[in-house]
């Protein structure tokens, strides 16, 4: 009796440590995607999963991952657990950034080269729209409130304000030059940009639309030109804003009330997208050139570990 | 000859080299400042230098300073090696040398307590050079912090026997450059205290050997493994048997009817 309760106790044990939040990689080199176990530190495994895959998100129900196969032209739906390719969505040429609903039933492409944003209804997995916007768009973002969608062009170095209801654009903001990713603040009061050239991080204010502050990043030790912000994140409670900073290796720490730089922290090479587990205890970087993700404690503020995943790692999402 | 002696006999020399230590703020000072420019000129300097690879017992990119720090623990402790040696040929110059040796313990036994009071001092440098460090914003874990206790004791009593050896050699103080020149550098320089043996290898595999098995880098390594928490227990081995021959080839060179010293006519 005593032996079969200790079993019991094991088996759940082991369950409970297998349900730990599993960290998805796209790697735009192996065509594959890697499946990390963060807790552990160690990759669980990589599968492959078509051209050259960059985009990846997790729908909301935690069931599917949407992964863009940018040279298969497609975004491909596939099962979160067994990996199985389950369906596509019609995502117009050569997609790399897209963008979920927060109720996940639209999805929203760039199409770089044809400067347009694809708007998909992910379940009749049909175009609804095709939105012409500026040169080269590259982030994309929906604003929690799901009144906001955000693209953002690269040459024309503007931010467009999409209002979700009618697939138009309402209003353009100028940036600094080359913005690269776009994230709103959970409350979606505020769209936090980057600019790879400038090297500069934007905040606009959700009413009026305009920047409210400019930050630049200075690191110890490393050149003004390799400071390259992309990928960001803000915390649920907007407190921190976390910022890769690419070829410098760095993730910026930002004060995301007083936004002053608190810290940055040493990475793999060119950082470039950013994920928060689910408790947002800790954050996940994906280092292209270095070919390993990182692995942030956000409590302590410290990198933890490095994991080595595959060739050119590229966008990161996590399942509870 | 009973317990008692003994202990005292070593309470004398360790409280000896430690009350010096505490009136020579000199002598404090100047092997905090040694270690200190190293980190904060030296390393600064090098910065991005080390690139692209984790190795144990590092699980994640470190800026240069992270990786000298043990490297500069280790040097601590062979300068205080070394000057313990040196303050043997001074005792000699004195007489004081003469005073111990005809203590009617064991010279084995006097030897170690010497040993035991130099390395408790370079034990107490090393904790004040990490809490400089740690406002440096280099951080290990707490527990790392006391797992190098040990190893510091075996690598500060390996470094002592070293110039406990060397200074039975030494007849004069002056004799000391010859024993910065050729021991303390190659040994620091030749040695993974300041790069890691797959840079050696890089630029010369047989650099990388001498590296390899100078007992200094073992020493270093096994106190860089320590602080994050392992064990490095081929380090660990080659300290311990390096000390117990360093030791052993010193109590010969200090045995007056056998050793160096007549060899060389000395006192």
């Amino acid at each position: 009796m005593k032996q079969k309760a200790l079993k019991w106790f094991l088996m759940l044990a082991i369950t409970a440590s297998a349900q730990a939040e599993t960290v998805f990689v796209t790697l735009e080199k192996d065509n594959a995607l890697a499946v990390v176990d963060p807790i552990e530190g160690k990759l669980i495994k990589t599968v492959s999963v078509g051209q050259r895959p960059r985009g990846i998100f997790v729908s909301p129900d935690n069931k599917f991952l949407y992964i863009a196969t940018s040279d298969e032209n497609t975004i491909k739906i596939i099962d979160a657990t067994t990996f199985k390719e389950l369906g596509k969505l019609p995502s117009g040429k050569d997609p790399e950034t897209f963008a979920l609903n927060p109720a996940g039933d639209r999805l929203y492409v760039s199409n770089e080269d044809d400067s347009l944003v694809t708007v998909i209804d992910v379940a009749k997995k049909k175009v609804l729209k095709q939105i012409k916007v500026g040169v080269e768009p590259e982030g994309i973002t929906v604003s929690p409130d799901n009144k906001w969608l955000i693209s953002v062009s690269e040459t024309t170095n503007m931010v467009h304000w999409i209002n979700t209801k009618t697939n138009t654009i309402e209003a353009n903001t100028l940036v600094d030059p080359r913005p690269r990713a776009a994230s709103f603040t959970a409350d979606s009061q505020q769209l936090w940009v980057t600019s790879e050239m400038a090297g500069t991080l934007m905040i606009l204010d959700s009413q009026t639309k305009q920047i409210i502050k400019t930050i630049s990043f200075d690191v110890q030790g490393v050149t003004r030109d390799k400071i390259q912000p992309v990928g960001v994140v803000i915390d649920k409670e907007r407190n921190r804003a976390y910022v890769a900073l690419g070829p410098a290796n760095r993730v910026a720490v930002v004060n995301a009330k007083t936004f002053e730089v608190e810290k940055v922290l040493l990475v793999g090479q060119r950082v470039w997208n950013l994920a928060f587990s689910p408790d947002q205890k800790r954050l996940y970087t994906t280092n292209g050139t270095s070919n390993d993700i990182s692995l942030i404690d956000l409590d302590t503020q410290t990198v933890t570990k490095s994991v080595g995943v595959g060739t050119y790692p590229w966008g990161v999402a996590v399942k509870p | 000859m009973s317990f008692l002696h003994y202990w005292r006999a070593m309470w004398g020399i360790v409280g000896r080299e430690l009350w010096r230590f505490v009136t020579q703020r000199e002598r404090f000072i100047s092997a905090l400042v040694r270690p200190l420019v190293w980190l904060f000129v030296f390393a600064a300097g090098f910065r991005a230098a080390l690139g692209l690879a984790i190795t144990p017992p590092y699980e994640t990119y470190i800026l240069y300073e992270v990786y000298i720090t043990p490297g500069l623990i280790g040097m601590i402790q062979l300068f205080n090696g070394m000057q313990s040696s040196l303050s043997m040929v001074y005792d000699r110059e004195m007489g004081s040398m003469r005073i111990l040796m005809v203590c009617p313990l064991p010279r084995w036994f006097l030897l170690l307590s010497k040993l035991l009071a130099g390395t408790g001092v370079s034990i107490l440098q090393v904790y004040v050079f990490l809490a400089i460090a740690w406002f440096y914003d280099i951080h290990a874990p707490w527990q790392g912090y006391l797992w190098i206790m040990p190893t510091l004791l075996l690598s500060g009593l390996m470094l002592g026997a070293l110039g406990l050896l060397l200074s039975s050699f030494i007849k004069q103080l002056e004799n000391f450059a010859g024993v910065m020149n050729f021991v303390i550098f190659p040994m620091f320089f030749m040695s993974t205290a300041l790069y890691p043996l797959w840079k050696m290898k890089e630029s010369s595999v047989f650099l990388s050997k001498l590296a390899e098995y100078n007992p200094f880098s073992q020493a270093v390594e096994m106190i860089r493994f320590a602080l994050y928490e392992q064990f490095d227990q081929h380090a660990f081995i080659y300290t311990l048997v390096a000390f117990l021959l360093f030791m052993a080839a010193a109590i010969i060179g200090y045995n007056p009817s056998k050793g160096m010293m007549v060899k060389k006519g000395g006192s």
